[in-house]
C-alpha cells in the first residue's frame, strides 16, 4: 500500500479569489489525494500551524492578487520556526514571470503561473511529494 | 534518545510537530505505530472525555465543533478535535474541509486539530480515530472531540470511540428523522437541535422529546435534548454543561469504564480485520482466474489462508 499523501490548500492575504485554489484541492482529490482546505484569508501563520497539525507533504498557496512576494516566503518562514522546513511549499496563481526567481530563492520549491494544466498542477504536488518521502 | 522516544515526549509535552507526526505513523500503519500506542499514558486517556459529534451532512457539525472549541476554552481546557470526512470510493483521495470552519482556533496551542479521511471505513469514523484520541488525550487534551462524517442512519462507530454522543439535527433536512428512530436516535446520549432559529425548528424539537421519552434512564429520566444556534453560539454553553453533567454521573456510575472496556474489544476486532483487510485483497489478486461463485472462492481463499471460516 502506498503512503496517503496529504496536502494543504491554502490562501494567504486579503485576496478573497479561491475558485482557482477550489479546483486544484477537486483535481488532487480527484488524483488520491488527501486535501485539507483552510479557506480563504489566512495569515501565513495560520496556515503554517494548520499544516503541521495536519502533518501534510506539501503546502499549496494560491493568491491572484500581486502580494505574493510577501506572503508566500512568510508561510516559508513561519514552517521553518514549527520545525517543519521539510514540508514543501508550492505557490500559484498570478506570478508574474520576474518574481519566479525571487520566491524560489525564499524557498518556494515550484511556481505554477496561469496557464499551467491540471496535469502539470497534478504532478508538481506528486513529484513534491516523493522527493519529501527520499 | 530514539526517533519514537522524542516523539511521545513531543507529545507529552504538547508539541503540534510530535503529535501530527504521531497521528500520521498510526494512520498510515507504520512498523513503530505499535510501539508508540504502547507508549501513551493510561492515566491521561482515562481522565479525558470524548465527545462524539454526529449527524446528518448540513446539519451544522463543523459550526458547533467551532464553537463547542470557543466554550471549552473558555473554561480553560485544553481540547483535540478530531474531524473525519469521507474518502472518495473512486480515488481514494478526499477533500477534508471541517477546518475551514475552526481556523480561528488554529493559533491556540491548546487546540489541537486533525483532519481524518474516512479511507474505505463505512462506519461515520476511521481505524485510526481511536488512536488519535488517545495521542491527543497523552499530549494533555481534556477533552477531544470526534466530529464524524456526514451519516445517514447506520453509521455508529462513534458511539463506540466516544464517552458521550450528541446527535445534532437540523429542521429542513428531510423526513429522515421517522426512519431514523431505528439508528442513532436509539443511542445517542444527547440529542441536540440546530439551528434552532429556522422554521419548523420547533416542531423538530417537540419530535426529538417525544424521542427522548422513550429512552428514559433507569431513574426515569429522558434523555436531553438542547436547542443551538451554532452560527451564533446559542445554547452551546449550556450543551456543554449538560455534557459534564453527564460525564460526571457515567464517571461515578462506572458506566464510562465498562463503555471504554466493551469499546476496546471492538476496536481491537476492527483493527484485526483492517490489518487484514490487504492480504486478502492480494491474496485475491493472485488468483489467475476466479471461475465459481465469489462465495466459492472467498472460502477458499480464506482457507488457504489459514483461516477457514466456520461451516
Amino acid at each position: 500500500m502506498r503512503k496517503m499523501y496529504r496536502v494543504l490548500i491554502g490562501k494567504p492575504g486579503l485576496d478573497g479569489h479561491d475558485r482557482g485554489a477550489k479546483v486544484i484541492a477537486r483535481a488532487l482529490r480527484d488524483h488520491g489525494f488527501e486535501v485539507i482546505y483552510t479557506g480563504i484569508r489566512r495569515l501565513p501563520a495560520e496556515i503554517a500551524a494548520a499544516a503541521v497539525q495536519e502533518d501534510v507533504d506539501v503546502v499549496g498557496l494560491s493568491s491572484l492578487s500581486g502580494a505574493h512576494l510577501r506572503l508566500f516566503p512568510a508561510v516559508v518562514e513561519e514552517l521553518a520556526r514549527l520545525g517543519a522546513e521539510d514540508i514543501a511549499v508550492i505557490g500559484g496563481g498570478v506570478v508574474p514571470a520576474e518574481d519566479i526567481a525571487a520566491l524560489q530563492e525564499a524557498g518556494i520549491s515550484r511556481i505554477l503561473t496561469p496557464g499551467a494544466s491540471l496535469q502539470e498542477v497534478i504532478h508538481a504536488f506528486e513529484t513534491a511529494c516523493e522527493e519529501r518521502e527520499g | 534518545m530514539t526517533e519514537i522516544g522524542k516523539i511521545i515526549t513531543g507529545v507529552a509535552q504538547g508539541e503540534a510537530r510530535a503529535i501530527g507526526r504521531a497521528i500520521s505513523m498510526v494512520e498510515n500503519h507504520a512498523a513503530s505505530a505499535p510501539a508508540l500506542v504502547e507508549a501513551l499514558d493510561g492515566q491521561r486517556i482515562a481522565a479525558c472525555l470524548v465527545l462524539g459529534i454526529t449527524g446528518p451532512p448540513g446539519a451544522g457539525k463543523s459550526t458547533l465543533t467551532a464553537r463547542l472549541i470557543q466554550e471549552y476554552r473558555r473554561r480553560g481546557r485544553r481540547i483535540g478535535i478530531v474531524a473525519v470526512d469521507p474518502s472518495s470510493p473512486l480515488s481514494g483521495g478526499a477533500l477534508l474541509g471541517d477546518r475551514v470552519r475552526m481556523m480561528t482556533h488554529t493559533l491556540d496551542p491548546d487546540v489541537v486539530i486533525r483532519s481524518m479521511a474516512s479511507r474505505g471505513r463505512l462506519g461515520g469514523v476511521c481505524g485510526a480515530a481511536g488512536a488519535a484520541v488517545r495521542i491527543m488525550a497523552h499530549s494533555g487534551c481534556t477533552v477531544v472531540l470526534i466530529e464524524t462524517v456526514g451519516v445517514g442512519q447506520s453509521e455508529m462507530d462513534v458511539v463506540g470511540i466516544a464517552d458521550l454522543t450528541a446527535m445534532v439535527l437540523a429542521p429542513g433536512l428531510g423526513d429522515d428523522i421517522q426512519a431514523m428512530k431505528a439508528g442513532l436516535l436509539e443511542v445517542a446520549d444527547l440529542l441536540v437541535v440546530n439551528k434552532a432559529d429556522l422554521r419548523g425548528a420547533d416542531r423538530l424539537i417537540l419530535d426529538m422529546e417525544s424521542v427522548a421519552l422513550q429512552r428514559q434512564d433507569k431513574q426515569g429520566r429522558a434523555v436531553p435534548v438542547c436547542a443551538t444556534v451554532a452560527d451564533q453560539g446559542q445554547g452551546v454553553a449550556a450543551l456543554v454543561d449538560h455534557f459534564h453533567r453527564l460525564h460526571r454521573e457515567i464517571e461515578a456510575s462506572g458506566a464510562k469504564e465498562r463503555h471504554r472496556r466493551r469499546a476496546r474489544r471492538a476496536e481491537v476486532a476492527d483493527w484485526a480485520m483492517e490489518l487484514l483487510r490487504p492480504r486478502i485483497i492480494e491474496a485475491v489478486a493472485a488468483r489467475s482466474t476466479l471461475d465459481g461463485d465469489a462465495l466459492v472462492l472467498a472460502r477458499q481463499i480464506l482457507t488457504e489462508m489459514g483461516l477457514a471460516p466456520r461451516k
